[in-house]
C-alpha cells in the first residue's frame, strides 16, 4: 500500500443545494416585499404568505424531530400554542410600552420561542426515554393538555380566545425572514458533528451508544429545538390572527404539519418548504372554497398522501421499484433524452452520457440481480435440446 | 500503567436466576489478539456488552490500562477507549459511509452546538480536520472511493470492513469484534484475517474478538478463552486451549 | 353514586375499545390509530340500517359484519404491504386511515351529528333509591362477558396460544408453523367486531353519531390501553374502567371539569414516567 498517495481532494465548489432552501423562501419574499413595501399588495396574497412562512417553520422544525432524530411527535401544534398564547399576550403587553411594531414582534418571537422550548424541555425531560408509539401518544396527550389549559385561563380570554393586535400588511416579510433563521439553523445544526450524531440516533439507537453518541441530550436538545421555532411560529400566527384560537391548535393541525413533512420528504428541508408551500396554498386557496361538507376532501387528500407517500417510500415490496423509479434517476432519464434531441446523431453514434458517479454506486438492486442470474440455470445450454411441449400443447 | 490492556476480575451479570456470565477473569497484554470462543448461548456476547456498558455487571470489575471502568455508562467507557463492532452489523443504514465514520469520531470534535449552528471558525477547523482523518481511515479499509454511497448499500463484506473502521474512528485502545466472520466465504474470511492482523499492527491495537471459526481463532489469535454456560472452561495460548479435552467435549459432546 | 355507575359504564366502553388496541398492538406490533373510527363507521353503520330496518338488533349484527369486513380490508390494504417497515411508516400510515375513514363519512353523511334511537330500555330502581338505567347494566355486564371470554380465547383454545406465539415472537412463530399472517388478520377481525360493539353500547349512552365520533374515545381507550400496559388484556379492563371513572368524576366537580382532557392525559403522562410499560405491561428488552 502506498502511504504516501495523495487522496483526491473534495471539491471545492458552491454547492447548489446548500443555498437552495435559502433561495426558495427569497424566491418568495424579494418580489412581493418589493410590492410589499411599495403598498400594492393585497390583503389576502399578504395573509396567504404569512400563512406559508409560519406553515414553512412548522414544517421544517418537525422535520428535525420526525425526520432526523426519527421520532413521533403528534404534539406539534401543542408548542405553537405556547408561543401564540404566551407570546402575544407578551406582545399585548409591551404594546403600550414600545411603539416600534417590529421591535414588538422580534422580542414577542423569542419570548413565545422561549417559552415553548421551555415546554419543550419540560415534557421532553421525562418522556423522551420512552420510544416510538409511546412518545407518539404522550406528545398528542401533551398538546391537548396545553390547549385545554390555556382555553381555561380568564387572563388569556378564556373560551373567547385571546385579542391580539395585528402586525398589518407586512408580516409576511418579518415571517419570511423567521422561516429563513429557521432553515438556516436547521441545515446547519444537520450538517454538523451533532446533526450527524442525531441522525445515527434515528438509523440505529443502540450502535449510537456505542460510538459514544449521548442520546438523551441530542433527543431532548432536537425536541427543544423543534418546539423553539414551533413557538415562534405560534407568535407569527398572534400577529396575524385575532383571536388566538385554541381550536385551531388540535390534533388536527399537529396532523396537517405531519403531512406537510411526510409529503416533502423525510429528513429533506427543501422537500418540506415545497410541500409547506402547496399545502398552505392549496389549503387556502382550494379548501376555503369548498362549502360545508364538501371540506372534507381536504382530510381525504392529507390522508391520502399521508397513505401513499408512506407506502411508497417504505414497503419493502416496492424497494425494487424505487430503486429504478427516484428523482437521481429521473435528473439522469432527462440528462439522457434531452442529449438524443439536442444530438441527432445517426446509427451506431456515440452513447448518451451516463453519470458515471452514479452508475458506480452498487445498490441493492443490483447486488440481488447478480445473485438470481448467478442461480439461474444456463441457458446456452438448454438450447440445443429440442423444445419439449409444454402441459397446454397437449393434444 | 498497567501491564494488561484489560483485565477482568470475577466479572459477572445474573437476569434473575439465571447467570448469563460469571467468574469471567481475562487477562490481555497490549498489543494483544485475544479470542472469546465458546458454543452459543456461552454468554461471549454478554461479556463484550458489560465491557461496553450496555449491561453493568452484577459481580466483578474490569480495568482498562489499569483504569477501573466497572458501572460506567456506555458514552464514558467510549470516551476511556473500548469500542466494539455487532454481531448482526449495525450500521447507520441511511448515512453516507463517510458520515458512519465522522459519527465515531464525534468525539474527537469539541465544538459545541452554538459553534456549529453558526458555522463558527472552530466548526470549520474541526470539520476538516475529521474529514481528513475519516477519508484517512476509510482509505486503509479501501474504502475512501465508496465514501459517499449509502452505507445500507454497500457490499456485506465491505459493510463489515466499514463497522471496524466506525470503531476504531472512535480512538480506542482496545476494540472489541463480535462474530466478524459471520456469513463470510472462506475467501472473505481469509481477507478479513489480513485486514484484522493489518489494524493491530497499523493502529498499534489491542483486539478482543468473539467467533466460532476456528480457522481464524487458530491463525491470527495468541490467546484465547473459552467460555461455557457463562464460565471460564478454558484460557491460554491457541494450540494448548484447543487440545484441551474439555474444550474438545464441549464442542463435540462426549 | 351513580356517577360511579355512570364511570363505570363509559369505563366499560373505553376497555372494550382498548381491547381492541392492546390485541392489535400486542400481535401486530402497531398503533392501530384507526380502531376508534371503525367505531365510528359501526355507529353509521347501525345508523343506516336502523333507519332501513328499524330494529336494533339486525342493525347490531350487521354493524359488527361491516366493522370486521372493514377491520380486515385496512389490515390487507395499508398495513400489510408495511409489515416490516419501520414503526414510524405504519403508525404515520395509521394516522392516513383514519383520516380516510372520517372523511369519506363526512363526504357520505355530512358533518352534522344525526341522533339514533336505541330504544328506551327503561330503569331499575337499586338499594338507596339509585336509579340505574338498564342499558348501563347491559353494557357493563355485556364488556364484562366479553373480556372473560377473550380472556379465555386467548389463554384456553390453540388459536389463541398461536396468538400468544406470534406476540413472542414472530419469527419463531412462523419457523413453528403457525401463520402469521393469518393470526395478524384474525386479530383485526377480533379487534374490529369488538369495535362495533364498543359503538353500540357507546350509542346506548350517548345516542348521536358525528364523523368524529371515534376520535376521541379512540385516543382516550388507547391511552387506557397504555396505562394498563400494552398488549395486557386485564391491563386494557383496568386501564379502560379506571379512565371511564376519573372522567365522569372529573365532569362532577365544577372546579376539575374544564380540565377533565388534562387530568386524563396527566395520569398517562405520570404513570408513563413510574411504569414506563402502564401498570400491567411487561418490561421488554431490546436485544444488542
Amino acid at each position: 500500500m502506498n502511504a504516501q498517495q495523495k487522496l483526491p481532494a473534495e471539491k471545492k465548489k458552491i454547492k447548489l443545494k446548500h443555498y437552495i432552501n435559502y433561495l426558495l423562501i427569497l424566491a418568495l419574499l424579494i418580489p412581493f416585499s418589493i410590492t410589499g413595501l411599495a403598498g400594492n399588495i393585497k390583503g389576502s396574497t399578504s395573509l396567504l404568505l404569512t400563512q406559508i412562512a409560519y406553515s414553512m417553520i412548522l414544517a421544517v422544525s418537525l422535520n428535525l424531530v420526525v425526520g432526523f432524530l426519527g421520532e413521533l411527535s403528534l404534539g406539534h401544534a401543542g408548542f405553537m400554542c405556547v408561543g401564540a398564547y404566551l407570546g402575544g399576550y407578551f406582545a399585548n403587553q409591551m404594546h403600550a410600552v414600545i411603539g416600534s411594531k417590529l421591535v414588538v414582534l422580534i422580542l414577542s418571537a423569542l419570548v413565545g420561542g422561549l417559552m415553548a422550548a421551555l415546554f419543550g424541555l419540560l415534557i421532553g425531560l421525562p418522556t423522551l426515554r420512552l420510544k416510538g408509539d409511546y412518545l407518539a401518544i404522550v406528545t398528542l396527550a401533551f398538546g391537548e393538555i396545553v390547549r385545554t389549559v390555556f382555553m381555561n385561563q380568564e387572563i388569556f380570554g378564556g373560551a373567547l380566545g385571546l385579542d391580539t393586535q395585528k402586525y398589518g400588511k407586512t408580516l409576511y416579510i418579518a415571517a419570511l425572514v423567521f422561516a429563513i433563521v429557521t432553515v438556516f439553523v436547521a441545515q446547519n445544526l444537520m450538517r454538523s458533528k451533532h446533526g450527524r450524531a442525531i441522525q445515527a440516533i434515528r438509523d440505529n439507537e443502540i450502535a449510537a451508544r456505542a460510538m459514544g453518541v449521548n442520546i438523551t441530550y441530542y433527543k431532548l436538545a432536537v425536541f427543544v429545538i423543534a418546539a423553539f421555532f414551533a413557538g415562534i411560529a405560534g407568535v407569527i400566527y398572534a400577529h396575524n390572527t385575532t383571536p388566538v384560537d385554541y381550536g385551531f391548535f388540535s390534533f388536527n393541525y399537529s396532523i396537517e404539519i405531519l403531512v406537510m413533512v411526510v409529503l416533502g420528504g423525510m429528513g429533506n428541508i427543501t422537500g418540506s418548504l415545497l410541500a409547506a408551500t402547496v399545502l398552505t396554498f392549496i389549503n387556502v386557496k382550494l379548501t376555503t372554497q369548498l362549502s360545508g361538507d364538501l371540506a372534507a376532501l381536504k382530510f381525504l387528500l392529507y390522508a391520502l398522501i399521508l397513505i401513499l407517500m408512506v407506502m411508497w417510500n417504505n414497503a419493502p415490496k416496492l424497494a425494487g421499484l424505487r430503486a429504478k423509479v427516484n428523482f437521481r434517476n429521473l435528473v439522469l432519464w432527462i440528462k439522457q433524452t434531452v442529449f438524443r434531441l439536442t444530438h441527432k446523431t445517426p446509427e451506431g453514434g456515440e452513447e448518451p452520457p451516463t453519470n458515471a458517479a452514479w452508475d458506480k454506486i452498487p445498490t441493492k438492486i443490483e447486488m440481488d440481480a447478480v445473485l438470481s442470474t448467478d442461480l439461474k440455470p444456463d441457458r446456452s445450454f438448454e438450447a440445443d435440446k429440442p423444445q419439449a411441449p409444454t402441459k397446454g400443447d397437449k393434444q | 500503567m498497567s501491564e494488561y490492556m484489560l483485565e477482568t476480575r470475577e466479572l459477572g451479570i445474573s437476569f434473575g436466576g439465571l447467570k448469563a456470565a460469571q467468574d469471567v477473569n481475562l487477562k490481555i497484554k497490549k498489543n494483544a489478539l485475544y479470542g472469546l470462543i465458546g458454543p452459543n448461548g456461552a454468554g461471549k456476547t454478554t461479556v463484550f456488552n458489560l465491557l461496553t456498558g450496555v449491561y453493568k455487571p452484577t459481580t466483578g470489575t474490569f480495568y482498562l490500562d489499569g483504569e477501573n471502568l466497572t458501572g460506567k455508562s456506555a458514552i464514558e467507557i467510549n470516551k476511556r477507549g473500548i469500542a466494539r463492532t455487532f454481531q448482526n452489523i449495525r450500521l447507520f443504514s441511511n448515512m453516507s459511509v463517510i458520515d458512519n465514520v465522522l459519527v465515531g469520531m464525534g468525539n474527537q470534535s469539541h465544538c459545541n452546538l452554538f459553534e456549529s449552528i453558526f458555522r463558527l471558525p472552530r466548526y470549520w477547523k474541526t470539520e476538516k480536520e475529521l474529514r481528513a482523518k475519516a477519508r484517512e481511515l476509510l482509505r486503509v479499509f479501501g474504502l475512501d472511493e465508496e465514501r459517499r454511497t449509502v452505507a445500507s448499500n454497500l457490499p456485506y463484506g465491505k459493510q463489515r470492513k466499514l463497522e471496524i473502521a466506525r470503531a476504531l474512528a472512535t480512538n480506542p485502545k482496545l476494540l472489541l469484534l463480535d462474530e466478524p466472520a459471520a456469513g463470510m466465504n472462506p475467501q472473505e474470511t481469509a481477507e478479513l484475517m489480513e485486514t484484522i492482523c493489518f489494524v493491530r499492527d497499523h493502529f498499534d491495537m489491542t483486539i478482543l474478538l468473539i467467533e466460532h471459526d476456528m480457522s481464524l481463532v487458530s491463525g491470527i489469535c495468541d490467546e484465547l478463552t473459552v467460555l461455557n454456560f457463562g464460565t471460564t472452561l478454558a484460557t491460554g495460548p491457541v494450540a494448548e486451549v484447543l487440545s484441551n479435552p474439555e474444550v474438545v467435549k464441549a464442542y463435540l459432546g462426549d | 353514586m351513580n356517577t360511579l355507575i355512570n364511570g363505570l359504564c363509559l369505563g366499560g366502553i373505553y376497555a372494550l375499545i382498548a381491547l381492541g388496541y392492546t390485541m392489535v398492538y400486542g400481535i401486530a406490533k402497531m398503533l392501530n390509530f384507526a380502531h376508534g373510527d371503525i367505531i365510528m363507521v359501526g355507529a353509521y353503520t347501525i345508523f343506516s340500517t336502523l333507519a332501513l330496518m328499524g330494529h336494533p338488533i339486525p342493525a347490531v349484527i350487521v354493524a359488527v359484519v361491516v366493522c370486521t369486513v372493514l377491520g380486515l380490508l385496512t389490515e390487507r390494504v395499508a398495513y400489510r404491504p408495511l409489515r416490516g417497515a419501520s414503526p414510524l411508516a405504519v403508525l404515520i400510515t395509521a394516522i392516513g386511515v383514519s383520516y380516510l375513514l372520517q372523511s369519506i363519512a363526512q363526504l357520505i353523511y355530512g358533518s352534522k351529528s344525526q341522533s339514533v334511537s336505541m330504544g328506551n330500555l327503561g330503569s331499575v330502581t337499586l338499594f338507596n333509591n339509585v336509579s340505574v338505567s338498564i342499558s348501563s347494566i347491559l353494557t357493563l355486564g355485556l364488556c364484562l362477558i366479553i373480556m372473560v371470554a377473550l380472556t379465555l380465547f386467548v389463554k384456553k383454545t390453540k388459536v389463541g396460544c398461536a396468538m400468544l406465539a406470534v406476540s413472542e415472537d414472530r419469527a419463531a412463530a412462523q419457523l413453528m408453523g403457525i401463520n402469521v399472517n393469518g393470526i395478524i388478520t384474525l386479530t383485526f377481525a377480533i379487534g374490529s367486531a369488538l369495535a362495533a360493539f364498543a359503538s353500540t353500547f357507546y350509542l346506548m349512552q350517548i345516542p348521536s353519531v358525528t364523523p368524529t365520533l371515534g376520535s376521541m374515545p379512540g385516543i382516550k381507550a388507547f391511552t387506557a390501553a397504555v396505562i394498563g400496559g400494552i398488549g395486557s388484556i386485564p391491563g386494557a379492563m383496568i386501564g379502560g374502567i379506571l379512565l371511564g371513572v376519573i372522567e365522569k368524576f372529573a365532569l362532577s366537580v365544577p372546579v376539575l371539569a374544564p380540565y377533565t382532557t388534562a387530568i386524563e392525559f396527566g395520569l398517562l403522562i405520570v404513570i408513563l414516567l413510574f411504569r414506563p410499560t402502564g401498570l400491567l405491561g411487561k418490561k421488554r428488552r431490546e436485544k444488542v
